[in-house]
């Protein structure tokens, strides 16, 4: 089992960015107006993230599964 | 391992801005129109900036939201239903919201073609008349303009009023996930991304 990652679905999203001003690593940002875009090498797993996301589109993967949620 | 000190900005402490609007409009109902800033400012940055700076950054009501519902403690913060932020929920809530302000559109116009008389009452939820004439006993502007601002105080209102109900109930800015504005905001964002 690897590191913990956050791991945003994009079609879910709503690109409130909620999710952005919540993280302590300021590793995620809202490209280009459309979905929310997490930094592996910035986040560290925490799911505050998570937590705050009013759609519920984040989930925490394990490091080598990142973006399998974002087809 | 420390975490990355945060600046605070300026712009992070618009939820105050969101209870004056309201306050002001208690009183003079002029005051509403300054509700269309929160309606042109996202469709600015989207449609010249391609992005959702505003909502990521300066809406004074998602950060309302998140003050009442995260630092005093006013919300269940449980997961909203799935349908609430589905794509359909979404564009039909966006239908129905420009539905209702089109109407209020067209009752500013009956009064300013003469057709109708200025209302001063606001109406929450679409339905249910609210007295509201001391906020307004003319002014140097026509009955239009007034009658604008009790229709677009209404509509301020009721959508923070829904916005307040699902934060309570779940998440603290379970409001953002339908917002009408956002969603426009967003399919701009997508509109532009596809042709870039």
């Amino acid at each position: 089992m690897g590191k913990r990652k956050a791991n945003p679905n994009k079609n879910n999203c709503v690109a409130c960015g909620v999710c952005v001003g919540q993280c302590p690593r300021e590793a995620i940002s809202i490209y280009k107006g459309c979905y929310a875009l997490v930094d592996t090498l910035k986040c560290i797993g925490c799911g505050i993230c998570q937590k705050a996301c009013p759609a519920d589109v984040i989930s925490m993967v394990d490091e080598g599964e990142v973006s399998c949620g974002n087809s | 391992m420390a975490t990355v000190k945060k600046q605070k900005h300026w712009y992070q402490y618009l939820w105050i801005w969101s209870i004056l609007y309201f306050s002001l409009g208690f009183f003079n109902i002029l005051f509403a129109w300054f509700g269309m800033l929160d309606f042109i400012l996202p469709l600015i940055f989207a449609i010249f900036g391609g992005n959702k700076w505003f909502c990521n950054n300066m809406c004074g009501r998602g950060q309302l939201f998140w003050v009442l519902g995260r630092n005093l403690k006013c919300s269940r913060q449980k997961s909203a239903p799935k349908w609430m932020s589905s794509k359909w929920f979404r564009y039909g809530f966006l239908t129905f919201f420009m539905t209702m302000f089109g109407t209020m559109v067209f009752q500013t116009y009956q009064v300013f073609a003469g057709a109708d008389t200025l209302k001063k009452a606001i109406k929450l939820f679409w339905t249910f008349r609210v007295p509201w004439q001391w906020t307004y006993s003319g002014s140097v502007f026509p009955d239009w303009v007034a009658q604008f601002g009790y229709g677009f105080y209404s509509l301020m209102l009721t959508s923070t009023l829904i916005g307040l109900i699902v934060m309570v109930l779940y998440k603290e800015r379970t409001w953002c996930s339908f917002c009408p504005m956002g969603t426009m905001t967003q399919g701009i964002c997508k509109l532009k991304n596809k042709e870039a």
